[in-house]
């Protein structure tokens, strides 16, 4: 494990034309995680891998991948990183698996390219030409294309757009393996599932910057939320005393009650007990987390865009 | 389904590998492309058993009709490769995004477009072998010095690529591919392939003989009709348009 980080972004600024794309964006990404960036469309998501892919000179700000400049030491960098973009990258008329052995053949040391092929059920549609690949095989093979030449880091914009779910499992547990090798993956997603489930670490960026980052769990913090119906009316004073005093109560419907609070087993204990003692069926008991989709929203808002 | 072993170990394959596994895939996709096979092979060669057989065009010099239209259609099959075909391909490549996914792997620009300049040379000699072999059928008796006749082909050659790679790396896809066969065209008709620009009126045919296209069929037809020495005004114009075109393409040239 090395101590410096594989993607080191300081006060990034890109700009097209009058449209700043990135503001002054910071971003550190550990060597062996997996980072989700999440944004909505038009945060800067694509422009920040763009530039750490080295296909984007950035207006201000340094940007480091693998302790490289992306532009200037390019020659040193490629060899190393694999990227799928998020769409086209091959020859209308080439066949998959001649494009995947085609990749292959630019890299010193690939991955054999049949069994990768096979896993990610491209065996079937090898000798298919790119223009006739559905969408869901088009985006398997840019991800073939990008792990093949073994790389340290991989950038992958939005993998699993438009996959059925076999393929977006079959997506996950590679990016799984890819971690478990130690390999450093840096991927967009609009999917808050996907990052929950695969992600160490999420960016989440907003109109150019990073406006939140750290693991999954850090981001949903404590607080969670515990429901449960009874008859309409009750007396929550009596409740409120038996609860620390930063927990909230209240009825958010006739019926419908809702306690807030850093929750624990000794809280479910207080509650259910205070129930008990007032001859009530908690029903529909049910302990909320935050969602990293609430947080998300909570973030950068509800309205569209 | 087996585990794969994806520990890292990142490097570039030696560049030797890389230049020819690019250019054979990019000859390849040339010669799968029917679009672009009408255009390399099927067009000069119809145009040169036609034109042979039936006296449809008045053409210059001694020798029989096949003597005069050989060295034009080999021009024009140099233009077709070097110049439409190319500009089509590069064009809808970089409307695809290929150029730009290929520019993430370890190929360095430069062996990118060595290799594109090596799938041209490839289809050309093809192209020059089959129009050959078709014209001396034809009763074809080329004359002159061999050399002189690669020296115009490798020119030509290269000012048609720096032309073809300026219109796909600054034009859309679209408008590339109206153009590139527009431009295909109309150097067929005025550039001196199959008619001759004594045909022309006197105040145009000083600027048509300035043309790439023309200073190739007329290098080619002093050489290989009239058993001429090294055109070496004609191998001056295009080696102009060698260093135009290639400049302009290095410098406008977009990858996106």
């Amino acid at each position: 494990m090395h101590a410096d980080p594989a993607v080191e972004v300081t006060g990034l600024v890109k700009r097209y034309g009058d449209k700043t794309a990135v503001d002054g964006l910071d971003l550190a990404i550990a060597r062996g995680s997996v980072t989700a960036v999440l944004g909505p469309n038009g945060a800067g998501k694509t422009t920040t891998i763009e530039t750490c892919e080295g296909y984007r000179r950035p207006d201000a700000g340094t940007v480091r991948v693998l302790g490289l400049d992306p532009v200037a030491q390019a020659g040193r960098l490629r060899p190393r990183i694999g990227v799928m973009l998020q769409s086209g990258g091959v020859y209308a008329g080439a066949r998959a698996l001649e494009m995947l052995r085609h990749t292959a053949a630019l890299y010193a040391d690939p991955l054999p390219v049949g069994p990768l092929a096979e896993r990610l059920g491209l065996d079937s549609c090898g000798r298919t030409p790119y223009r006739r690949l559905s969408g869901g095989q088009q985006q398997r093979l840019a991800l073939a294309m990008a792990v093949v030449g073994r790389p340290e880091l991989v950038f992958l914009d939005e993998p699993t757009a438009g996959l059925d779910p076999q393929a977006r499992r079959a997506t996950w547990e590679l990016v799984s393996e890819l971690r478990a090798a130690g390999v450093t993956v840096v991927l967009t997603t609009h999917q808050m599932d996907e990052a929950e489930q695969l992600a160490d670490d999420v960016a989440i960026v907003d109109r150019g910057r990073v406006i939140a980052q750290g693991s999954p769990d850090e981001l949903r913090g404590s607080d969670a939320q515990l429901r449960f119906d009874g008859p309409a009316g009750l007396d929550l004073a009596g409740l409120r005393k038996v609860l620390p005093d930063a927990a909230s109560v209240t009825e958010a419907a006739p019926g419908s009650y809702r306690v807030e609070a850093a929750l624990d087993a000794a809280l479910l204990a207080a509650v259910t007990g205070w129930c008990a003692d007032a001859g009530v069926m908690p029903d529909k008991l049910a302990v909320q987390r935050r969602s990293l989709e609430d947080v998300f929203l909570d973030l950068t808002g509800r309205e569209l865009r | 389904m087996t585990a794969t072993d994806l520990t890292p170990r990142p490097g570039a394959a030696p560049v030797g590998r890389m230049l020819l596994a690019q250019t054979a895939l990019e000859t390849r996709m040339l010669l799968r492309n029917g679009e672009q096979l009408l255009l390399t092979v099927v067009i000069p060669t119809v145009l040169l058993v036609l034109f042979s057989a039936v006296d449809v065009v008045a053409v210059d010099g001694p020798g029989k009709r096949v003597d005069f239209l050989a060295p034009g259609l080999l021009a024009l099959a140099v233009m077709s490769t070097a110049f439409t075909g190319q500009a089509i391909a590069t064009g809808f490549e970089r409307r695809y995004g290929v150029l730009k996914r290929l520019g993430a792997t370890p190929l360095p620009r430069w062996a990118l477009l060595t290799a594109k300049t090596g799938c041209v040379l490839v289809t050309e000699l093809l192209q020059v072998l089959l129009l050959s072999a078709i014209a001396l059928g034809l009763g074809w008796s080329p004359h002159g010095n061999p050399l002189a006749v690669l020296l115009l082909l490798v020119l030509g050659t290269a000012a048609f690529s720096g032309l073809g790679l300026l219109m796909a790396g600054t034009l859309r896809a679209e408008a590339t591919l109206a153009g590139a066969n527009l431009v295909f065209i109309l150097l067929l008709l005025a550039g001196g392939v199959v008619v001759p620009l004594s045909k022309f009126p006197d105040a145009v045919r000083p600027v048509l003989e300035l043309l790439p296209i023309s200073a190739l069929s007329d290098g080619l037809r002093s050489v290989l009709q009239l058993g001429h020495g090294t055109p070496w005004a004609d191998l001056g114009i295009l080696a102009v348009w060698s260093v135009l075109g290639l400049a302009a393409a290095a410098r406008f040239f977009r990858w996106e």
